[in-house]
């Protein structure tokens, strides 16, 4: 199967919420061993909420629309809430399927996320 | 005549359907593929020779000590070297940490130096950071933009208290084929050892210890049509019988009282423990194979195949090779970058179509991050890749392209 989908793709050339904020409130970043892609995700947050969001960092086409799309799905949300998302649920939204090494790509943004929430 | 359509019916995977498609495997500098006669030489021993070395005086212990001791001598051959010179090893990382714990810990004092590249894998560029810790100090030879070394700065970084010099014969990644001679020359006329990292030179092309003064060269089995766990050691006969075992147990003893214990001869006195002897077999197996084809033939093969691949990638609008523009100076590793697409992507797309690539930093970051890129997809050939995987291969990459596009 493809996994360069429609979906996916669009993601890719026009990630939502990519690049960097003014005085976040959280910052964090890790890289992809396999590959040495770094992502940062920035946050910005307001009565337990994130407020606002921007990730960066060189990444595959699988990693930057993870992240653009977990960036659409967590803006808003709870952190609390955000905790309980889970690998599968971020792939689910992908709507491909992804061989374990892949799924390390597309699962970087989350995990950067959730340890920058572990901080905050 | 070498024939690489008929070479190929020697290697059952290439058969193989990937994804739908046939097996385009263009990862040789990862490891290669296994002809029949290394397998069946696996099957054969297993089947009828198997038993354990040195060590029984029944009949199937002294055909397997013989065909373990024989492959030294076909491995050791092929490189200009004697047999008891030739030290078995897992692979070129074990034969480079052999000479890091069991010449350079033992021999090398503070203030000491080393002088690598930055061109190198990280087993020859790790490995040596570790003796930081006993105040010997690490220098760097740079690169220029085309990936050949900076031949100049040696005479900037050698001082008196060079001990060891290092390189890389031929790159993982930017495929530059290193002037050792030369660099041998430097390092002796500096009295400082002279070791090489053999990976990607030894499975490709003609390599003389003698000729290149190498004091120590290392090689990969796997790397050259051989089975993987297996590798080797080239080391000096008299620098090897100066230096105590780098590993202590059976078989690298001559005489054992409960205090002491006298070395056996070389090169078991490196070889401690019962080793890979099936795998010394199969080693030896695919040298033998090789030495069919001729290695100078091998290395014609692949010069004709990259500087064809060079050219056709040319055409690829965005495509940017790195290394050396010419395609004698380099070995069959070719590294690139598409536009900007990611190369895990690209390898994705390819290996969708059934070619197999790498993609990634390989093993050797620090030089990925010299050549300002953040990765690199890497296209590597060997003995039975063909012009026609190539335009394959090139038909892909514009596929790619328009996906990217
Ligand atoms: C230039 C070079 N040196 C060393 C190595 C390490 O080889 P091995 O993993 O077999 O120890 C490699 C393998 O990738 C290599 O390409």
């Amino acid at each position: 199967m493809n996994i360069y989908q429609e979906n996916v793709m669009d993601h890719y050339k026009n990630p939502r919420n990519f690049g960097k904020m003014k005085k976040p409130d959280v910052v964090s970043k890790d890289a992809n061993m396999l590959c040495g892609d770094e992502i940062e995700i920035q946050v910005k947050i307001k009565n337990g909420k994130i407020d606002d969001i921007r990730f960066s960092g060189p990444g595959c086409a699988i990693s930057r629309a993870s992240g653009s799309m977990l960036s659409e799905l967590v803006k808003g949300k709870k952190i609390s809430d955000i905790k309980k998302i889970k690998d599968d649920d971020l792939i689910g939204m992908m709507g491909i399927e992804l061989t374990p090494i892949r799924r390390k790509c597309a699962l970087l943004s989350l995990r950067v996320l959730k340890n920058g929430l572990e901080k905050a | 005549m070498f024939d690489a359509k008929k070479i190929r019916e020697d290697f059952p995977i290439l058969k193989r359907k990937v994804n739908g498609k046939t097996l385009v495997y263009f990862d040789n500098a990862a490891t290669t593929q296994k002809p029949v006669q290394v397998i069946n030489a696996i099957r054969d021993y297993y089947e009828n020779h198997n038993a354990n070395i040195h060590r029984g005086v029944h009949q199937l212990s002294q055909e397997a000590s013989q065909m373990y001791e024989d492959a030294h001598h076909v491995v050791g051959k092929l490189i200009g070297a004697k047999w008891d010179e030739t030290i078995f090893t897992r692979n070129t990382t074990e034969g480079l940490n052999l000479v890091m714990y069991a010449w350079a810990m033992r021999k090398l004092k503070k203030g000491d130096e080393i002088i690598s590249t930055v061109m190198e894998h990280h087993s020859n560029m790790v490995t040596w950071q570790f003796l930081k810790e006993m105040g010997i100090k690490l220098k760097f030879v740079g690169i220029n933009d085309d990936g050949t070394l900076k031949m100049e700065d040696y005479d900037k970084l050698v001082t008196r208290s060079t001990k060891l010099i290092t390189v890389v014969h031929a790159s993982n990644v930017v495929g530059t084929i290193n002037d050792v001679r030369k660099i041998g020359k430097i390092a002796h006329d500096n009295k400082a050892l002279f070791v090489v990292d053999g990976a990607q030179s030894v499975p490709h092309m003609p390599v003389n210890v003698k000729k290149m003064d190498a004091d120590f060269l290392a090689f990969s089995a796997h790397k050259m049509l051989g089975p993987t766990g297996m590798g080797a050691l080239y080391g000096k006969r008299s620098l090897l019988q100066s230096m105590d075992p780098f590993m202590y147990g059976g078989d690298m003893i001559k005489q054992v009282t409960l205090e002491k214990s006298t070395w056996n001869d070389l090169p078991w006195k490196f070889e401690a423990g019962t080793p890979n002897i099936c795998g010394g077999v199969a080693f030896a197996e695919a040298v033998k194979y090789l030495e069919r084809l001729k290695m100078k033939n091998v290395r014609k093969h692949e010069e004709e195949i990259t500087k064809y691949a060079m050219e056709r990638m040319s055409e690829v609008d965005g495509l940017k090779i790195f290394g050396p523009g010419d395609y004698r100076n380099r070995g069959g590793v070719l590294s690139f970058n598409l536009g900007e697409i990611h190369p895990h992507d690209l390898a994705t797309i390819l290996d969708e179509f059934g070619v197999a690539v790498r993609s990634g930093q390989h093993c050797a970051a620090p030089l990925i991050h010299l050549l300002k890129a953040h990765a690199t997809t890497r296209a590597s050939f060997y003995v039975y890749n063909t012009k026609e995987e190539v335009d394959y291969f090139i038909d892909v990459l514009n596929k790619a392209r328009k996906v990217f596009g």
